[in-house]
């Protein structure tokens, strides 16, 4: 493992360059104390995993994603596109019998967000055909954005190789689904190649299980 | 002026190389190299990995408040805490409130109205109900005679560390039974729970974990405790699809008789099946890495008339508790915004931890006395892989010996002399460590249990053994203290015989192929995914079957934890098991599939039926579907590649 000295820690925390006039920072750290944030859950999953980044739905609607997308809602979230022969086909037809299977839940207060790693050839009006092609539901959006911000927020949202080479190939892509509850902080992922009414089940276990647990 | 978010000075020469590291990095991604030109480069090893240097690190895009990841943590001074002895958990009586209804044969499905749920959660699969279902296998034979009462909850004031820059922490974990959290808080790891065989047992687990946003944004208020690896029918195993809720009990009953004893070695089972170091966990399926992380885990201790506990009878192993120890192993990480324990529940790797946790300290001392101690060592996960040595701060260079004598519980047939031992999650190894004679021979006065195994993400370790005597690889320091002193315990340099192992040379029924594969970023066994709602094979009762265990996913290594019976290992990549440098002989429960490894295991499956799983105990793979569900009837059937 790395060597992690106080130093090397130091250097590392924060990168902020500061002009001078700020509160002036003591020559030695190692004395003094330190003090820390105290963030709640939710919010803490916000600053990891949830930037408000503008997207665009296959509607062509404009859409914020923590503040319009994320933010009190039960959601299911997957990265695809739209020219891909790999498992964005089994992944999606597997993802349109979950929303059969979830029916009356999905876009009342469940979510669908597939959101593309292709955005330049992915337009709203291409996502907006596949969408219709595959006769998905309302409560299902499929997403895209400025390309920098795509790639940002797929790395926030983790899927994420950690090998540079494998991640550059988008063919190879993660297949997982992520969903959860933000209002409960409670989040999951399973292969989207699962069986569609295991990934149902798994859904509401998530969404719903907080409301099936006693209140301490 | 150059501040990190601290508001500490950073010098400008660190910062701008701070930002040629993120530079670099972000180079080597645009840039697409493939593997050939990052090896070329100097950048990829042979076994696939990218160098470690800070360059290229995931730190080195910094670490503000909420980021959980390797380098991150704040800096902890070592060595200031004693080891914490866990308490063993109380035996209660009937009588206690806690069981006003008794434990019965099948479960107390009746509406509790204040949660409208069972009382019991027994009896629920997928947090459904299945009434008329997991009733007690074997209860009325073997009709329970000792009685336990643990409570999860949470406990906010938990203390890693007496480091006045690291603040008390909020966990979940067991408490020993009582209902004020005051005198009888919840605890990690919990409280050790110590039975013997033949002496059947309940313990009856209260969930009693808050619902809301869970603290630091991990842990659900649902659980299963596995008791891994005992040898108990599903209904009392814990396993992933039989979680309860917060406000339900459940009763968690084991005959604590060795396996075959319904059907080979009656009425009580074979002796040489006996198990000793077992643990204690949450097990709900998808979520199992961030509950154990945050707590709901501990020891289970099985004494008999041979492994006693008491060094003046049956082996003679050191006395429990005082020269008994088990060490609870966990790594953690700690978010440098918030001071707090984090976890990633968005990571799909693994999580490895800057923090080594020892029975929930960071790295804590403990004063030994010059006799021979027996240890229990646990890797409590979630993902790091540790090799482990002795080391003397005082002279790094030399190379000390002791003893392991069990691997994953099961005593070895005799001790064997070793100077490290290598364990994956879950896995555990007793050592017999003779301080009197390390005290003599090397002059030792302090001694770190270190880990030297260089691991850098939750994929694998990367096989480098560290050099000897870095702090921040120490364990545990032991503090030899005193003259030697008396010690009734067996020299294991004598060669004292343990248990014999069962042969391993009756024809299986059937050989089954498991491959284990990853595409897309999703784990596989032969090509299908978890599913709590299918059962992939059967197996039949009372037979004998032989598994062979393939690692088909690249730069990965796999814990595999198969739950309800151990295994003696046929083969690993064809070759026998072998017991030098590293013990792999004897009966155990994890096979550890490092690259490429194809492992062959013998089983007996006996006694009880229905469905156990078979998963990754890497738990962030477990979590992510590395798993499958299999069952015992009395007909088997013949899948050799389910």
């Amino acid at each position: 493992m790395m060597a992690i000295t106080r130093r090397s820690w130091l250097a590392a925390v924060g990168l902020t360059p500061v002009a001078g006039g700020l509160a002036s920072a003591t020559e030695s750290a190692k004395d003094q104390q330190r003090t820390f944030q105290n963030i709640p859950p939710r919010e803490l999953l916000r600053l990891r995993h949830f930037p408000n980044t503008e997207l665009v739905t296959h509607q062509g609607k404009k859409a914020r994603f923590y503040e319009n997308l994320i933010k009190g809602r039960k959601v299911v979230i997957n990265f695809m596109y739209v020219k891909c022969e790999g498992i964005c086909v089994p992944v999606t037809a597997n993802l349109v019998r979950v929303q059969k299977i979830l029916k009356g839940r999905v876009g009342r207060d469940i979510f669908m967000y597939s959101i593309t790693l292709k955005p330049d050839e992915d337009t709203p009006e291409v996502l907006n055909q596949y969408a219709r092609r595959l006769h998905v539901g309302p409560g299902w959006l499929f997403l895209t954005g400025k390309p920098g911000d795509i790639e940002a927020l797929r790395r926030k949202l983790g899927f994420v190789y950690a090998d540079p080479v494998e991640d550059a190939d988008k063919s190879n892509h993660i297949g997982m689904l992520r969903f959860g509850n933000e209002m409960f902080a409670r989040w999951a992922a399973c292969p989207g190649q699962a069986h569609a009414d295991w990934i149902a089940t798994s859904i509401l276990s998530e969404v719903d299980g907080p409301t099936r647990t006693a209140a301490k | 002026m150059y501040l990190n978010i601290f508001g500490y000075k950073v010098s400008r020469r660190r910062w701008k190389e701070m930002l040629n590291a993120q530079k670099n990095r972000r180079e080597i991604i645009a840039a697409r190299l493939d593997r050939r030109e990052l090896f070329k480069l100097g950048l990829l090893t042979s076994g696939g990995y990218l160098v470690a240097k800070s360059g290229l690190s995931a730190w080195a895009d910094g670490c503000g408040p909420g980021v959980c990841q390797l380098g991150c943590s704040p800096p902890t001074t070592p060595f200031i805490d004693p080891l914490t002895i866990n308490p063993i958990l109380p035996e209660r009586q009937l009588t206690d409130p806690g069981f006003a209804t008794p434990p019965s044969v099948c479960p107390n499905n009746t509406i509790n109205p204040a949660i409208q749920l069972p009382f019991e959660g027994r009896g629920q699969f997928n947090g459904v109900l299945r009434p008329g279902t997991d009733c007690f296998q074997f209860f009325n034979q073997f009709p329970p005679q000792k009685f336990f009462i643990e409570r999860m909850r949470q406990n906010t004031n938990f203390r890693i560390t007496s480091d006045p820059n690291i603040g008390p922490q909020t966990i979940w974990g067991f408490n020993q039974g009582g209902t004020d959290p005051n005198t009888d808080p919840a605890i990690f790891p919990g409280p050790t729970i110590v039975t013997r065989y033949q002496t059947p047992m309940v313990v009856r687990r209260f969930n009693e974990l808050p619902s809301g946003a869970p603290a630091g944004g991990f842990g659900v208020p649902e659980t299963s405790t596995h008791l891994h690896n005992f040898h108990s029918g599903p209904e009392s195993d814990g396993g992933p699809c039989r979680w309860f809720f917060s406000g339900q009990y459940f009763d968690y009953y084991h005959t604590m008789q060795q396996a075959g004893f319904s059907f080979d070695f009656p009425p009580t089972g074979d002796v040489n099946e006996s198990l000793s170091t077992l643990w204690y966990h949450d097990h709900r399926v998808d979520h199992t890495a961030e509950n154990v992380y945050k707590g709901l885990a501990g020891f289970h201790l099985i004494f008999n008339q041979f492994d006693t506990g008491n060094e003046a009878t049956g082996f003679h192993l050191p006395s429990f508790p005082q020269f008994d120890i088990p060490l609870f192993l966990a790594d953690k990480l700690i978010d440098p915004g918030t001071g707090q324990i984090c976890f990633d529940t968005f990571g799909f790797d693994g999580l490895v931890g800057d923090k080594f946790l020892v029975n929930g300290k960071i790295q804590p001392f403990f004063e030994v006395q010059k006799r021979r101690y027996r240890f229990r060592v646990l890797d409590g996960g979630p993902s790091r892989f540790y090799q482990f040595f002795l080391t003397n701060p005082d002279n790094p260079s030399q190379s000390i010996p002791f003893w392991q004598i069990a691997n994953d519980g099961n005593l070895l047939p005799t001790p064997i002399q070793v100077t490290s031992a290598r364990i994956g999650v879950a896995e555990r190894v007793d050592v017999i460590i003779d301080f009197a004679q390390i005290a003599q021979t090397f002059g030792a006065t302090r001694l770190w249990l270190e880990n030297r195994l260089e691991q850098l993400n939750g994929r694998a370790p990367t096989g480098n053994i560290l050099p000897a005597g870095q702090i921040q690889n120490a364990l545990v320091e032991f503090r030899i203290t005193g003259n030697p002193v008396a010690d009734g315990s067996v020299d294991p340099a004598t060669g004292p015989r343990f248990y014999t192992l069962p042969s391993t040379t009756p024809t299986p029924r059937i050989t089954r192929h498991f491959k284990f594969e990853r595409s897309n970023g999703q784990w596989a066994i032969n090509g299908q995914f978890m599913d709590c709602n299918t059962i992939r094979f059967t197996v039949q009762k009372n037979s004998v079957e032989k598994w062979v265990l393939e690692n088909s996913s690249g730069g990965w290594q796999h814990p595999i934890h198969i739950h309800f019976e151990e295994f003696q290992l046929l083969s690993i990549n064809g070759q026998p098991p072998p017991s030098s440098p590293l013990v792999q002989t004897g009966r155990k429960d994890v096979v550890r599939l490092e690259f490429g490894t194809t492992a062959e295991l013998f089983f007996r499956f006996r006694d009880f039926r229905n469905d156990f799983p078979m998963h990754c105990h890497n738990t962030v793979h477990e979590d992510h579907a590395m798993m499958l569900l299999w069952q015992v009837q009395d007909v088997g059937d013949n899948n050799v590649e389910p």
